[in-house]
Order: C-alpha cells, then structure tokens, then sequence
C-alpha cells in the first residue's frame, strides 16, 4: 500500500440477501478526484457506501489514510468523509436549517453562505423551504449540505443523474471548482463514462462487483 | 355496592341471534366473513370462559402472587399478539415484552399507591386486564407504524447518519410520528367519550344497576389511567425496539423489510 493512499481496499467483499455484491476487492484510491463507472448493478453505490462507514465489508479491510476505518471513530469520519446520495433526502424546513443540521451535530457553527456559493447556489437559498426547490437546486442543497461540515473528501453517488444536461454542466462545474479551490478529494459514482472523463484523474470501473478495469490520467 | 347480575347460559345463547344476523349479512353481501365470525364466536367464549373460570380462582384465593401471575401471562399473551402487527420490526417481542411489563407494573403501582384501589384481587386483575389491553394495542401500532416509516425512508434516514448523526437523532422525527399514531386513538376515543359512545366499564356498572355518578367517576379514573399506561408502553416500546433497526456503528441493517429501499439504494 503506497503511504499516501486516500482509501486502501483489500478483498473487500459484500452481499446483500445473499447475492455477492462486491467480491474481493482490492486496490487503492489516491487523493485527487476518482470515478467509479459502471453499469446499475456493478457495485458502485455499494463500495462508495462502505467507504464512510454506512455499511461494513462482509469480508476484507478499508482503510482511510493507513487506517482502518473500523479503528476510527464513526461520526467524526463520516463528518469529513461526507456523502452525498443519489437521491436528494432533505429535512422539512428551510435551506439553511438543512445546512446547518450536520454542524449543529457536534455543536459547530454553519457557515450557510459559504456553502450555498460553493455548491454553486445563490445566498438568497438560505430561507427558501427545502419542499419547493426543483431536483437540481435539491441536489445542489445536498451537496451544499455536505460542504458545511467542510469535510476533507466527498462522496458523490450519481451527483447528476436526476438533472437535465444544462444542469449537470453546472454541477461537474462545481465540482471541479471545489477541488481546484479547496483541494477537497473527490469520490464520484457516475454510470457515464464520458463524465467520470471529464470530472476524474483515476477512473475504477466496477462489473458484476469486481473491478475490470482501471484508467489513470495522472501527470 | 352493587347488584351482580345473573345470566343464564341460555340468556348468552340468545344473544347469538345477533351473531346470526351479522353472518346472514356477510352471506347475503358476498363478504366472505361468514367463517371468521365462527372462529371470532367460538374463540370468545371458550377463552373468556376459561378466562372466567382463572379469575374466579384468583378471587377466591385473593393473593397477591396469584395477581401477579395472571398479569405476567396477560403480558407474554400481549406481547406475543402485538408481535404480530409489527413484523417490520426486528425482534419486536422483547420490546413489546418490556414495554407491556413496565406499563402494567408502573399503572397498577401508581394507583395503589396513590389510593385510588386496594390491593386486592377483585381490583388489580381486571384494571390490570385493560392497561395490557390497551397498552398492547398501543404499542403495536407504534411498532408497526414504525416499521412502515423506517422502511419508507431509509435515503432520508441514511442521508442523516451519513453528515455524522447517530441512529436516535436520525430516527427522532420517525419515533415522533410513530409515537402519537399509538396514543392518538386512546387520546380521541377518550375525548369524546360520553359524547359519542359509553365507554365499556360505565355500561357495565350501569346494567349492573350502579348509580350513574358512581359509574360515571370509576370510568373516569380508569380513563386516566389508560392514558398513563399506553403513553408508557408506546414509549417503551419504541424506544427499545427501533434499536433493532441499527448496528452498533449507526448503520442501518440490511433487513427483509427494507430489502425494496435497499435495492432503491441501487448496488
């Protein structure tokens, strides 16, 4: 394992009602920003699920930075390995109290501005009510939402699959934004190989839950 | 004190006329019920002449121990009942076990203490009876409409445990709605009684020639007491058993009932 690795996997397997899901998986994830490809079904979600603790390998280890992820401490790494899910899950109320739920968590402080123009949104957002935003402004909250917990990588599972092709341009925008800004590492799920081209260094890709192939476009 | 009243077996027998009626009607409307209302029939007089016959020992003996053991059978009989209506619920019955064990133990502690009955049999089996009575149908439907919900929003649940919450702050919004479906019907019923319907306990000591204020206050006291009991065994209930849902590291688990949410998750 090279001691720089974002998240090291060695035979990483997974079921779920006894259908293998994942199966053995093992290779290393470096900081920057990474793409998982593949068909519905491959594993995708899965893997991006295991790696901030919301789900445990039935069999093998993932580390985060050399560690193993069961060695640390849940809540904290969830917080700085945030995820965002495919489907947008806001709480009842306004945009602002959405932000600011995940610092409130550990008595923190919610920079609600910063997040809302980082992901891309508009100040004016912060009193609009979470139920009368379209899909993409709820997936830019979503990702607003992570961002407020100023995490060091994000998780993004199929950031665009919801929006039109307008409003997927300004999200891999964004996206690619954030790491240039912040220097934030990036995890995205993506069935679109043309995005994970566009948006990734390293590009994963995952069939029937083992990786096929690996395309790296590092300089 | 008041008149008991005597019925003759033949006296019940009569009164199956009406359960006739209710069987030509399901026959008559093709609702195909004809058979449950046998079974319901059947049921209800053997398990409550059984039933008749244990409390009629447990009179006579008037002992505490003998109290106690009917309660502690009501609360199994309970629990495993409830069990029923919150399969959603992973290992439900432990839950419900406790919860109906600590509404009874608490109520009945409570209104001896407070002087409202004796501590005697002829008082604590039958107020016993309708706390487990009520606080199990109670706490089964908060189990089971916490099943629903938790199976219904798993994205919103594990979009919450995933900016760092743990599984009691993620579920609090599901346990507050599943707690007020449990306590909301007692809370009606209890409402409009007087208005709408009489209430079972007052219709019994008034055909059991009580007078009515006497009826009346009795009615009121076990209202109240059902209200303390089924808020206990709701909230005892889902406190315990949403826990079911989680891993010790807030993750939710894979579970049959959630199998649907799981594959919206996608693979």
């Amino acid at each position: 394992m090279g001691p720089t690795a974002l998240f090291a996997l060695q035979g990483v397997g997974y079921r779920r009602g006894g259908r293998v899901v994942l199966d053995g998986l093992g290779f290393e994830i470096q900081p920057g920003s990474t793409a998982l490809v593949g068909p519905s079904g491959a594993g995708k979600s899965t893997l991006l699920r295991l790696l901030n603790r919301l789900a445990d390998p039935a069999a093998g280890t993932v580390r985060y930075r050399g560690r193993d992820l069961r060695e640390l401490e849940v809540l904290g790494l969830r917080r700085e390995v945030a995820l965002v899910p495919q489907l947008p899950a806001l709480l009842p109320g306004t945009v602002a109290e959405n932000l600011a739920y995940g610092p409130s968590l550990c008595e923190r402080g919610c920079q609600t501005a910063r997040a809302l123009v980082l992901a891309g949104l508009d100040e004016s957002f912060a009193e609009r009510s979470a139920r009368e935003l379209s899909v993409g402004e709820q997936q830019r909250v979503m990702l607003a939402r992570a961002l407020a917990l100023e995490p060091a990588v994000l998780l993004l599972d199929e950031p665009t699959a919801a929006l039109d092709e307008r409003s997927r341009d300004a999200i891999e925008c964004t996206l690619l934004d954030l790491r240039a800004r912040l220097s934030v590492d990036l995890v995205i799920v993506t069935h679109d190989r043309a995005q994970a081209e566009r948006l990734a260094e390293d590009q994963l890709v995952l069939e029937q839950g083992r990786l096929v192939a690996r395309e790296v476009e590092r300089t | 004190m008041i008149a008991a009243i005597h019925l003759t077996i033949g006296q019940v027998a009569a009164s199956l006329a009406l359960v006739a009626v209710a069987a030509l009607i399901s026959f008559w409307q093709h609702a195909d019920l004809e058979r449950d209302i046998g079974i319901a029939t059947v049921r209800s007089f053997v398990q409550l002449t059984a039933v008749g016959y244990v409390i009629k020992f447990v009179f006579d003996q008037n002992q505490l121990i003998f109290v106690a053991a009917l309660i502690a059978a009501m609360v199994v009989f309970g629990a495993f009942t409830a069990r029923g209506r919150a399969r959603g619920v992973p290992n439900a019955f432990w839950p419900l076990l406790f919860a109906l064990a600590t509404a009874a133990v608490t109520t009945l502690a409570l209104v001896v203490g407070l002087g409202v009955f004796k501590a005697q049999a002829r008082y604590l089996v039958p107020v016993g009876g309708m706390v487990i009575g009520n606080a199990m149908t109670a706490a089964a439907v908060t189990l089971n409409r916490l099943g629903e919900d938790v199976a219904d929003s798993t994205a919103q649940i594990e979009a919450t445990l995933a900016l760092g919450a743990t599984s009691a702050q993620a579920m609090r919004p599901i346990l507050r709605r599943s707690l007020r479906s449990g306590m909301i019907p007692l809370i009606d019923s209890t409402k409009t009684t007087g208005l709408i319907f009489f209430p079972g306990t007052m219709v019994g000591m008034l055909l059991a020639g009580a007078a009515p204020i006497d009826a009346v206050r009795l009615q009121l006291v076990l209202l109240y007491v059902l209200l303390g009991s089924v808020a206990i065994a709701a909230l005892m209930a889902i406190l315990l058993a949403y826990r079911g849902f989680f891993t010790p590291a807030h993750q939710l688990r894979e579970l049959p009932a959630l199998s649907s949410a799981g594959a919206r998750r996608g693979a």
